[in-house]
């Protein structure tokens, strides 16, 4: 038997340690097969898309958009649905 | 009611880099729940589901406040034992920060094998906000039908075919039970209105005691739709009566929402595959009819307790 085996719950480490928000160092947005393209122009900042993304993946600076973090983003076209002004637009990935 | 640019400011409690699916209606819910209670320092258990599971794949999480993880059946009470010790410390001086208590589970994790440890947390009073997310089955482990799975739904272990047409039972009212507990404040939302959602939660934290909010949370991978759909399905929840938007706050029964005219259920069934059979090869119409029929029943009723109890 090896040596490493732990006998008993004395020896066995209490916890280990997970840090928060430490998801952000494992990227999904190679999941994605197509793009949300933000469109400053037409974009009236009401926000909906940033409320209704399921992955964080849209960045608000003072209350107005941003940018789409595309090393987040999953591709799931939630928020051009959502958008009232048709400000984002899904491309085909591989076309950008 | 918290205002859009308002919340954009606040601190969100989970973030980027989990593995939920593509469009997936628990992220949405997460997310906003945590946001509305972005203003206090909140402590939170989750029972094992999807939710759980996807967003603390070790060594990662995606959680920015202290967050537990226990099994599948004790969210509540987990968090009971949790708010209990703060309780004490609190009393003999050695914690200082006033905490919120918030549990998530799903609808397995809730209407089924966790019932027993909510009803006992609500029953002992415990100050905590239980968040049911109802995806309408057990995601996580491949689609098994809940006692939450609706009617005639497909899942893995409900499935159609020459026998039976989906899920032969209906669903059970786990807002009602949890209201039957006299507890201060119940409420149901839906993914597709976070105004009604983060209003409910930021309402729901303001009471001490038990609250219970149960979340309509679309599910593109069990559901079967395009990920793209996940707030319109929930709108159409609502929108056909099926999913009504309510609160029973010390007993008085509240519809936030009634459409003017419902919809037919159908524009919600259609649009997901799990409901495929009723359409297919042909029109099921005595089967979409009972499931017309039994919206209409829970309408009235509900109609009638907040005539009644208000
Ligand atoms: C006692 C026990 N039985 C079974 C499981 C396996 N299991 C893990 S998650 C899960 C389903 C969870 O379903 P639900 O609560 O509806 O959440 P969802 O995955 O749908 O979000 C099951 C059965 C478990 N973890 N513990
Ligand atoms: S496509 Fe989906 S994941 Fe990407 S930014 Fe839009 S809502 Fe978020
Ligand atoms: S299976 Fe459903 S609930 Fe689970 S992560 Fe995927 S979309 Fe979300």
């Amino acid at each position: 038997m090896s040596k490493n085996i732990l006998h008993s719950w004395k020896n066995t480490p209490l916890a280990s340690r997970v840090e928060e928000g430490s998801s952000k160092n494992f990227k999904t947005g190679s999941w994605r097969s197509k793009k949300p393209v933000h469109n400053k122009e037409i974009c009236t900042n009401c926000l909906q898309c940033w409320i209704n993304c399921p992955d964080n993946a849209i960045k608000v600076k003072d209350g107005n958009i941003d940018k789409i973090d595309y090393d987040f983003c999953k591709g799931c076209g939630i928020c051009a649905e959502v958008c009232p002004v048709k400000a984002i637009e899904m491309k085909n990935e591989k076309d950008e | 009611m918290s205002s859009l640019k308002e919340l954009s400011q606040r601190k969100g409690g989970i973030t980027s880099g989990h593995r939920l699916c593509s469009g997936c209606g628990a992220g949405i819910m997460a997310r906003q729940v945590m946001l509305a209670a972005g203003n206090y320092k909140v402590v939170v258990a989750c029972a094992t589901g999807c939710l759980e599971v996807a967003t603390t794949i070790y060594p990662y999480s995606a959680w920015k406040v202290p967050w537990i993880h226990n099994a599948f059946e004790n969210a509540a009470a987990t968090i009971s034992g949790v708010e209990t010790a703060y309780k004490s410390l609190k009393k003999q001086g050695k914690i200082k920060k006033d905490l919120k208590f918030l549990a998530f589970g799903g609808d397995g994790g809730t209407y089924d094998i966790g019932l027993q440890s909510l009803s006992g947390a609500l029953e002992r009073g415990h100050d905590f906000l239980y968040i049911c997310y109802d995806n309408e089955a057990y995601m996580n482990t491949g689609i098994q039908r809940s006692s939450a799975t609706p009617k005639y739904a497909a899942t893995t272990t409900s499935p159609y075919g020459e026998v039976i047409s989906g899920k032969r039972e209906f669903r059970k009212n786990i807002t009602e039970i949890v209201a039957a507990h006299n507890i201060p404040y119940v409420a149901q939302t839906a993914v597709g209105y976070w105004n009604d959602l983060v209003t409910k939660v930021e309402k729901a934290l303001e009471v001490k005691g038990p609250k219970f909010i149960n979340i309509f949370t679309p599910c593109q991978l069990g559901w079967k739709y395009g990920p793209e759909k996940t707030l319109e399905i929930g709108k159409l929840a609502v929108e056909t009566g099926f999913w009504p938007l309510y609160e029973v706050e010390n007993g008085k029964y509240k519809i936030n929402y009634k459409p003017q005219e419902k919809k037919p259920v159908e524009e919600f069934l259609k649009i997901q595959k799990r409901f495929n059979h009723l359409f297919k090869p042909e029109r099921k119409e005595k089967l979409i009819q009972e499931i017309q029929d039994n919206i209409e029943k829970g309408w009235t009723e509900l109609e009638k307790k907040e005539k009644c109890l208000n």
